[in-house]
């Protein structure tokens, strides 16, 4: 049955690889700016997943903290580009 | 303000807690020495505190959220999945709210962006309208329907 | 790999929700290049932020508890972090799509917006 559970966790993390490959796609190919940032949302989510999944794979808690400053640090950032985009500046008086 | 239970300590305590991963006595202190710090510098941000009542209702907004997520979830996967290469309807669609509380507008714009297939776009403070944009715009009473009754009013009893 | 010790109760459940999240995040991701207007696009990465991410961390939940022998619960916070923010994003990034129009990517979605009154109301811009 682990067995199973291993081949569970390959086969994640070869989704999430294969939906960073998309995201980077639309990444670089985009036609505006804020499908370029949808785009790095969904890169950072899918890459945050996959160091969750080595985390599985390999038994070590570790890979929860990194996980949690992606998750912190993706946030930040698409949250102030989006907002760049929308006010043109990201701090206000 | 008054409150009988210091729901933002509470949860901060929570939090400190998981991320350490411990029970031990030191960090319960920690954990309430900084709760009472960071909801005391919070509130000097955001005097306006919400008062949320009635667990029951919240919890069952909670699980009514959960299922219109896996079944929308499905919706969704079946569009970008179709088999005929056709692009779905799109469009916005306007929804007039009785609900008038601000913490209960934030929570009705998450849930509804949190469910995939509808995005928040826009809120009239004026005339209280709210404007979404769906993804599959097939009929647009059920969508209303949706929002204000299994949304909306959970939200007014909660926050009102 | 540590999962030799697991058992079955756990290892099933768990490795059924990684499958489920990953095809989730995976349809999401696709979607991203499927559909062809960015107001249609907004919609694909939330099915992987939302349901794909709370599976594969439901399974990390499990699988860590199992391993560590007692309840490991602390990837609930990046569930609810993941919950509130990233709705936040899209709403963010909606408002700017809806400020600077669609730019130059396909027809099809702001037509009823932009006919009349766009749905951005100018006080809220200024």
């Amino acid at each position: 049955m682990s067995a199973f559970l291993d081949w569970a966790v390959h086969f994640a993390l070869a989704c999430f690889a294969t939906g960073m490959l998309c995201a980077a796609i639309r990444l670089m190919r985009g036609p505006a700016a804020q499908d370029r940032i949808l785009a790095f949302d969904a890169l950072y989510i899918n890459g945050m997943l996959s160091i969750l999944m080595l985390g599985i794979g390999i038994g070590s808690a570790i890979y929860f903290d990194i996980a949690l400053l992606i998750a912190l640090f993706g946030f930040v950032g698409s949250a102030a580009m989006a907002k760049f985009l929308l006010r043109g500046e990201v701090i206000e008086p | 303000m008054t409150r009988k239970f210091p729901l933002m300590e509470a949860l901060l305590l929570l939090m400190w807690l998981l991320v350490n991963e411990s029970l031990a006595p030191h960090q319960w202190l920690l954990g309430l020495l900084f709760a009472v710090l960071v909801s005391r510098l919070a509130r000097t941000l955001r005097p306006l505190a919400a008062r949320p009542r009635r667990l029951g209702t919240a919890l069952l907004l909670c699980w009514h959220v959960l299922c219109d997520v896996i079944r929308s979830n499905l919706a969704v996967g079946q569009i970008i999945l179709g088999t005929v290469r056709q692009q779905p309807k799109v469009g916005f669609l306007k929804i007039p709210l009785a609900l008038r509380d601000p913490h209960g507008l934030a929570a009705l714009s998450i849930i509804i962006t949190a469910t995939p297939g509808t995005v928040f776009a826009h809120h009239d403070p004026r005339e209280n309208v709210l404007t979404l944009h769906v993804l599959d715009l097939q009929d647009e009473a059920t969508w209303l329907r949706v929002i204000t009754q299994r949304y909306e009013r959970p939200l007014m009893e909660i926050f009102e | 790999m540590s999962a030799a010790a697991m058992p079955d109760w756990i290892a099933l459940p768990a490795a059924l929700l990684l499958i489920a999240g990953g095809l989730l995040a995976l349809i999401g991701s696709l979607g991203l290049l499927r559909l062809d207007s960015f107001y249609a696009r907004i919609h694909a990465p939330t099915m992987g932020n939302t349901l794909g991410a709370g599976c594969v961390l439901i399974a990390s939940m499990l699988t860590s508890s199992a391993a560590a022998g007692r309840p490991v619960i602390h990837e609930l916070l990046i569930t609810l972090f993941l919950l509130i923010t990233s709705p936040v994003t899209t709403m963010l990034l909606m408002r700017a799509a809806l400020f600077r129009g669609e730019g130059s990517g396909g027809g099809g979605g702001g037509g009823n917006a932009r006919a009349g009154k766009s749905p951005v109301a100018d006080d809220s811009l200024v």
